[in-house]
């Protein structure tokens, strides 16, 4: 197993190319690397370190835009001010991500490519409207990110290609909560999680472990939009399951999972939407 | 099983404030070349995935897992692991009863010395989330949280407790 070094986008795509089909780009590595002395054997290689290119260092507040270069890290956006500030659901969302350790490694790119359902970093980001720049030799594409997965750990990206930024609109959000539930606070995988955000382009709801990919509750979203009476967490149910589809796993039960969902979003909600919750009056204006 | 197929590339770093030069397998883990190729076995392997912080080391001045981080990313930039750390920093976790097997306590002992030199980043995180990747299994938590606290409050007198940093 080798893992290659290259100091420039162009270096990197050549040896993703000559490296064709089985190398694959990393940057924390906080993923590939567990339990390594038992699993470097068992993958083909090579791997491409993105982490010596300058290019993809840092993130930076255009007018419009917080753009995060493909390695900026959870801790990066944690320790900004300004992405506390504005953008509160990143940081919230970024301090779920295992421990100090691993958010000090770990990319938010990474967390998109690595396409796993449970992903934290992915529902905060698509509950801003992020998009992904990927880059190949030639070309560039942007693509937004609730349209950046095509199923279970299948991305929609040429093969070859390296995400090379993240671009998430400053807008400001009236509301935003960020929810994950696990088996502990911190160093625990989700079990069920969502990301939830108001702005002036609508309500934006979505979930982690849920599906097999993270996904966006449109018919949910669309109910938020027009103001649809929701009476109790068991009424969200139906408008969930249009979007989500849970399964049974290691981490915890289909059942389980869309009935915590259901709850603590209508818990969310009830007190910001005054048609959530209205038959019961315990949100009447 | 087919024997792994070695790559070796010779990199340059700082550990311990001393410039080192070594030669690491392409694929091999920093935590390895700490242990088995420059000797500094203070710094030990729990559980090998990045859950339990026994392997903790600063890189660039922030903790890591060395289990998780490719010997090849520390190229270039600089290391200090539990043997930069002079004895006289462990009073304040000895009087509180901080350690109790020691397996954990390498990785406690970085993570705590990092937070005693960034207090600042107590306006935003508790003591307890910043020293959450570092697991003890003794359940021996009340301790080191309360020997940092004290070590911290001793080192900043103008600073006031709330009484919520814990």
């Amino acid at each position: 197993m080798k893992i290659l070094t290259p100091n420039s986008i162009p270096e990197a795509l050549r040896m993703l190319k000559d490296g064709s089909p089985d190398a694959r780009p990393i940057a924390g590595a906080t993923d590939l690397l567990v339990h390594w002395p038992d699993q470097r054997t068992s993958h083909a290689g090579p791997f491409v370190d993105l982490s010596r290119i300058d290019a993809l260092r840092g993130h930076r507040w255009t007018e419009d835009e917080l753009v995060l270069g493909a390695l900026t890290t959870y801790w990066d956006i944690i320790t900004d001010p300004r992405a506390n500030d504005e953008l509160p659901i990143l940081p919230r969302a970024a301090r779920t991500v295992g421990a100090v350790q691993i958010q000090t490694r770990g990319t938010w790119a990474g967390n998109i490519a690595n396409a796993s359902p449970a992903a934290d970093g992915v529902p905060a980001l698509m509950a801003l409207d992020a998009e992904v720049e990927t880059a190949g030799e030639n070309d560039t594409a942007r693509v937004p990110l609730d349209a950046f997965y095509l199923g279970y750990k299948q991305l929609n990206m040429q093969p070859g290609w390296i995400i090379t930024a993240i671009h998430v609109p400053r807008r400001r959000c009236d509301f935003s909560s960020f929810i994950k539930v696990g088996t502990r606070n911190a160093q625990a995988i989700t079990k069920v999680g969502a990301a939830v955000t108001h702005s002036d382009a609508g309500w934006r709801v979505v979930a982690n472990s849920m599906a097999p990919t993270v996904r966006r509750c449109r018919a949910l979203e669309d109910a938020l939009d027009r103001g649809i009476s929701i009476a109790s967490p068991d009424a969200l149910i139906p408008l969930l399951e249009q979007d989500l589809a849970p399964i049974d796993d290691i981490r915890s039960t289909a059942a389980y999972r869309m009935n915590v969902l259901a709850r603590v979003l209508f818990h969310e909600l009830a007190p910001v939407c005054p048609f959530i919750g209205t038959t019961s009056g315990r949100n009447a204006p | 099983m087919r024997a792994p197929e070695t790559h070796s590339t010779e990199i340059h770093l700082v550990v311990n404030g001393e410039s080192t030069r070594v030669s690491v397998d392409t694929d091999e883990r920093l935590l390895d070349t700490l242990r088995l190729r420059l000797g500094l076995t203070g710094t030990k392997e729990g559980c090998g995935e990045g859950e339990c912080g026994a392997c903790t080391v600063l890189l660039d001045g922030l903790p890591v897992n060395a289990c998780l981080v490719p010997a090849v990313q520390a190229a270039g930039r600089s290391v200090e692991t539990i043997e930069s750390i002079a004895p006289d920093r462990l009073g304040h976790m000895l009087e509180s009863g901080a350690t109790q097997c020691g397996a954990c306590t390498p990785g406690v002992v970085i993570s705590s010395h990092w937070v005693r030199e960034n207090p600042h980043l107590l306006r935003t995180h508790s003591i307890r989330e910043l020293m959450a990747g570092n697991l003890c299994r003794c359940t021996g938590y009340d301790g080191i949280v309360e020997g940092l606290a004290a070590a911290i409050d001793a080192e900043n007198p103008d600073t006031h407790d709330n009484g919520e940093r814990a």
